[in-house]
């Protein structure tokens, strides 16, 4: 949009209307039909197309701004010795995504029918293609739906969101390089693998699996992946001492609540751009719909740590109350649309009251987590997934929990095999000596905060 | 000449400072630090793990003086630093052997 300035004549009055206009119009570009006359009597034309992909534009930069969440809150949730590295690893991830989903993942999740095993693997093999330059209707690849810049943008977004969630849980001692070469497999391939299964058109969804926005397809993805990860990775140094659990408080916890706020404002964009269109009034109704019941959602987790924490503990877990309100975030996401916010902030509260109980079961396992991404990723993913028929009479407790079966048989026996083969080849931990050193001196050598000690 | 080394809750601090202040002490060298004595740390619970915290944050005030000033200074370092509480802290004297304002080669009393 253009704002050309120009003299105006007339009255103070009719000055300040259309000044109002013009400032309106440019903040939301929708809002620039809405002032448009025609408007009213009939909608553009392809504005559903427009509006669709305006959707998926706003809704990908928010996920994308997710990437940063799960940066900070890492970066709290680890001790200062490992803050660079933390901080390393997502960036780096986030770039790698881009990179796999590109090469490979995208046209692996989504064939469009052309499968080369039907319903399980796409025939399409090769990198991701946009439109021309400055199309028109006629060329548009789908011009019912959005383009197809706007849907590539939208999805590569969740993909990096699922390698986010892996290196949170296997912090303070993974090898930079390794963790690096599983991230571009699982962007690659593991992820959209089994999301095509589901939002590719492939056989879950023939099966009537429902999956809103990745409860499953997503975030426990992300979740088995850091499982099988932590689990051949083996627990931090100290972890585990004499049959007890050793904690290893976090060092930054304003940085780690930052990072909680920044997710679930990315959230909206996450449940909300998954509504897929917003071209009629029915679509913005909906999408308006999973704003709210998301936020509810997130509030019921956070509220049911913070009740949970002080009644078992007798003092409110901050770290629990950031996990709850996450997890009330994933409870919420595999069914965003059709709960009341009601229903949405109870899904929510179960999800809080699971990361409560979960995160210290896995200790009991010695499944060392540092950021407690496999409960509310993993645990709380399987329950909103599970939730779906609760408020939505489409889906089915069947077909939901075979399906959570499936996606994580795959997803935790592909990246076991992942995981091992690297192990074997290059090795995935730093040795015991630079594990105590911390990462950031062993093996980058640059302090998150020289200044501090020097 | 006397060197005193009193350790006292991190809130106590600025207390102390002004209670110095007021008897005509014009110097003191404060540090962050962390111990124990019988209070023995304290028992937290992380993400439903219970852990110790074996020491404790304190603050250590360092001051040489004038050996007639030990007496105030030690008595109101104790009345503003006092909570009545374990963990309150302690004050240690040492003699002082000999004192230097490296500026301008001062010695002595002369030099606090």
């Amino acid at each position: 949009m253009k704002l050309v300035k120009v003299p105006f004549k007339g009255n103070i009055w009719e000055y300040l209307m259309v000044k109002t206009i013009l400032k309106y119009s440019c903040l939301a570009g929708a809002a620039s039909l809405l002032a448009s006359p025609a408007f009213a009597q009939e909608a553009p034309e392809h504005s559903v197309f427009i509006l669709n992909s305006l959707l998926f534009l706003m809704a990908g930069f928010l996920v994308m701004f997710m990437a940063c969440g799960f940066c900070m809150l890492e970066a709290g949730l680890v001790r200062s010795k490992n803050t660079t590295m933390q901080l390393t690893k997502n960036i780096s991830l986030f770039s790698i995504a881009a990179v796999g989903y590109y090469l490979l993942g995208y046209n692996l999740m989504y064939p469009l029918g052309t499968w080369s095993v039907d319903g399980v693997f796409s025939g399409v093999i090769g990198v991701a293609v946009m439109e021309a330059v400055g199309i028109s209707a006629d060329n548009a690849d789908d011009i019912s739906y959005a383009t197809t810049g706007s849907d590539y943008f939208f999805q590569l977004m969740f993909c990096a969101a699922t390698a986010s969630i892996v290196s949170g849980a296997l912090a303070e001692r993974i090898k930079l390089w390794p963790f690096l070469l599983f991230t571009l497999i699982l962007t690659a391939f593991i992820y959209p693998l089994q999301a095509s299964w589901k939002w590719g058109g492939g056989f879950l969804d023939e099966m009537g699996f429902l999956d809103f926005a990745g409860s499953t397809v997503v975030h426990s993805v992300g979740g088995w992946a850091a499982l099988a990860g932590a689990l051949i990775l083996g627990p931090r140094i100290g972890k585990y001492k004499d049959g007890k659990v050793v904690p290893m408080p976090g060092a930054n916890l304003p940085i780690a609540t930052l990072g909680v706020f920044i997710l679930w404002l990315g959230w909206f964009g996450f449940n909300g751009g998954s509504q897929l269109a917003m071209g009629t009034v029915g679509d913005i109704a909906d999408v308006s719909r999973i704003f709210a019941n998301t936020n509810a959602a997130a509030a019921g987790g956070a509220i049911a740590a913070l009740i949970l924490t002080q009644v078992v503990y007798g003092k409110v877990d901050l770290t629990m109350v950031l996990n709850g309100a996450l997890a009330g975030l994933v409870s919420i996401t595999a069914e965003p649309l059709t709960p009341t916010l009601g229903a949405a902030t109870l899904i929510g509260a179960v999800g809080g009251l699971i990361v409560v109980f979960s995160v210290p079961l896995l200790d009991k396992f010695k499944i060392d987590d540092v950021v407690g991404a496999i409960p509310v990723h993993l645990i709380a993913g399987i329950w909103g997934t599970l939730a779906v028929p609760v408020t939505n009479s489409d889906a089915s407790f069947g077909t939901q929990i075979v399906s959570i079966l499936i996606v994580g048989a795959f997803t935790f026996a592909a990246s076991a095999v992942v995981w091992f083969i690297i192990k074997a080849v290059v090795g995935i931990r730093v040795s015991e000596e630079d594990e105590i050193a911390g990462l950031d001196t062993s093996e980058l050598g640059m302090d998150a905060y020289p200044d501090f000690s020097k | 000449m006397k060197y005193i080394i009193a350790i006292i809750q991190p809130g106590k601090l600025t207390a102390v400072h002004e209670a110095l202040l007021d008897i005509g002490i014009t110097g003191m060298t404060v540090t962050e630090v962390q111990g124990y004595g019988r209070q023995k740390g304290k028992s937290e619970i992380y993400r439903g793990a219970e852990y110790t915290v074996h020491f404790l944050p304190k603050v250590k005030i360092e001051l040489a003086l004038p050996a007639k000033m030990v007496a105030k200074a030690i008595d109101v370092i104790k009345t503003a630093s006092s909570s009545g509480k374990i963990g309150d802290g302690k004050i240690f004297t040492f003699d002082l052997q000999e004192a230097v304002r490296i500026r301008t080669n001062e010695t002595g009393e002369s030099a606090l």
